[in-house]
């Protein structure tokens, strides 16, 4: 928790305090960014795409995940909250948006503006990009821990990624400049705070897939959520009429994307290793049949992140009942930007080629025949107990020198029976000069 | 540096799997990413079509710096017009095949566009041995 310089942020980290140095997480992570070392897991940063599964797996709630805490707020003059979608699912089947908001604003928020505005504006523009030529099919820019992932394994569809601005973004912007514009304030003095349901989201503010953010901090949802409910009921909390736009608050859960855009053909993915079966699968050259690829690392979608307070399934009976709601009522959103470069995504999205055994290729092939050889002689087991994921990613750090083959503990026994074997041996063998035999050890005295 | 699996004819629910490992093989090497995207194609096509035309055989990538090589060797009816076969939307497969999604008549045009050399031999009722090279190349197929 303490690396300061580090090329990359991560919302994800360890409490070293309460790591056990269990295999759980290692065992899970889809990226294989974590290893056990000294008893202790260690996040490779390079390959962390922040999607918190360590976070659900923990036993010992050891991994947790950065976010700013509410004191942050007093940095700014003016703040504006960014509640997500999915934070509308947490609460009870009578609580609406409005209710929700006016308890922000009692915790302390000058003003709100909702994500799903955003990505109602959003959804609008990702109808019309879709009629144009694209690499089919085109993956949603939405999840940030899906883009991570693929900058880490699927370098190869990073052209499929819509180069569009997240709800969560656009929100922000518009929020920013319509604060700037009825205050007059200038662009430091607001202070803009996503509530999110994930750590990837966080990292997305710290360290943005553009030249910058337009968020200033993330709030997580789990943490603010007791502060909301307290005050659902507080008779300081004023009723605010609320914009909520069904489409738009629906993108909080799987499918809901592709709701709001409506036509075209489209598909759903949710689970970070279903989303890896789905990017395998286009990237073997398949489904071009399909417009648009809506994929979410968490299970249910953004109402299944690993922050939020309430469990998925029933969020997301909640969140269904809260759309049929939303979807009766007239709706007012305020004026949208019209300009597709208003959501342009700013630069292009790299890779992140982590996997690389070596830079000189040569050098890598042999690296890799190494690999291979090595992998052969392990157990095969994947039990974890050398700190790696599987016998495989052993052999990987092994011709790396992150590890030693006597980590492995089959390794390390055959080596002992061996050790053994030959101790045995040499207490055997006998010097010249014991080369005697002695009766009753009084050699002397036998003549 | 070469890989080589085995494909069993039918067995569609391992289909991808030597294509799962080849890529990640030659993403471990530091290939091109459009080398490694294009090789992922060739390999999983060719595997397909052992899969879905071929009683059994193999398929094998051979890892060098400046290319890859990818070569499936089967056992089964063998094509006899390599030249219909290689139009796109021609196939043979049977209707339970084409069912399932598969048999689109696309695998080896996809192999034909995704490699730099591509050779195809084949005799009826014996098997297939299809060749493909692919150049170690940043961009343009």
């Amino acid at each position: 928790m303490v690396n300061k310089v580090q090329k990359y942020f991560h919302s994800v980290t360890l409490d070293g305090e309460k790591c056990k140095g269990c295999t759980n997480c290692i065992k899970h992570c889809p990226t294989e960014a974590i290893r056990v070392r000294e008893g202790q897991a260690r996040i490779i940063e390079e390959r962390c795409i922040d999607c918190g599964e360590c976070i659900r797996i923990c036993p010992n709630r050891a991994k947790l995940a950065i976010t700013d805490p509410l004191a942050t707020l007093a940095n700014f003059k003016y703040t504006i909250a960014l509640p997500a979608p999915s934070l509308y699912a947490q609460f009870g089947p009578g609580v609406m948006p409005h209710h929700i908001l006016g308890a922000l604003l009692d915790l302390g928020f000058d003003t709100y503006f909702e994500v799903a505005v955003g990505a109602e504006a959003v959804s609008m523009h990702l109808r019309e990009y879709l009629g144009r030529q694209c690499p089919r099919p085109a993956i949603s820019s939405a999840c940030p821990a899906v883009i991570r992932l693929m900058q880490v394994k699927f370098p190869g569809l990073l052209e499929h990624i819509v180069p569009m601005e997240t709800p969560m973004e656009v929100a922000a912007r518009m929020a920013r400049e319509r604060a700037a514009r009825d205050h007059g304030l200038k662009d430091e003095e607001i202070g803009i705070f996503f509530i999110t349901p994930c750590p990837a989201k966080v990292t997305a503010v710290k360290q943005p897939f553009g030249e910058r953010s337009y968020v200033d901090g993330a709030i997580s949802m789990s943490a603010i959520y007791g502060e909301i409910l307290g005050r659902l009921e507080s008779p300081t909390t004023r009723l605010l009429s609320s914009i909520s736009p069904a489409r738009g608050v629906g993108w909080g859960k799987t499918g809901g994307e592709n709701h709001a855009i409506k036509e075209h053909s489209l598909l759903a993915v949710d689970g970070i290793h279903n989303v890896i079966n789905v990017l395998e699968e286009i990237e073997r050259g398949g489904l071009r049949d399909i417009d648009y690829v809506e994929a979410q690392a968490c299970t249910g979608g953004c109402i299944g992140g690993p922050l939020v307070p309430q469990n998925p399934f029933v969020s997301r009976v909640r969140m269904e009942s809260l759309l049929k709601k939303l979807a009766g009522r007239e709706q007012q959103l305020p004026e949208i930007p019209t300009d597709p470069g208003y959501y342009r995504l700013k630069s292009p999205i790299a890779p992140r080629p982590t996997l690389k055994l070596s830079n000189d290729i040569q050098k890598a092939i042999s690296m890799l025949e190494e690999v291979e050889r090595i992998t052969a002689e392990l157990p095969g087991l994947d039990c974890g107990s050398c700190g790696s994921p599987s016998c495989r990613a052993l052999a990987e750090d092994i011709v790396r020198g992150y590890a030693e083959t006597s980590f492995c503990v089959f390794k390390l026994r055959e080596k002992l029976q061996l050790l053994a074997r030959e101790i045995v041996d040499l207490a055997h063998m006998r010097p010249p000069a014991m080369g005697r035999e002695t009766v009753n050890g009084t050699e002397e005295g036998q003549k | 540096m070469q890989m080589q699996f085995e494909v069993q004819g039918m067995d569609f629910n391992r289909a991808g799997e030597a294509a799962a490992k080849i890529k990640k093989a030659l993403q471990m090497v530091g290939m091109e990413v459009h080398t490694v995207r294009r090789a992922v194609i060739v390999a999983y096509e060719a595997e397909l079509n052992i899969v879905i035309h071929a009683r059994r055989g193999t398929l094998t990538a051979h890892v060098y710096p400046d290319r890859v090589e990818i070569e499936a060797l089967d056992e089964g009816p063998g094509i006899p017009d390599i030249t219909l076969a290689m139009q796109e939307g021609y196939s043979t497969a049977p209707p339970h095949i084409r069912e399932m999604g598969f048999g689109a008549g696309m695998g080896l045009p996809n192999i034909n566009r995704c490699s730099d050399k591509l050779q195809i031999d084949s005799a009826v009722n014996k098997g297939t041995h299809v060749k493909s090279i692919i150049f170690n190349q940043a961009s343009g197929e």
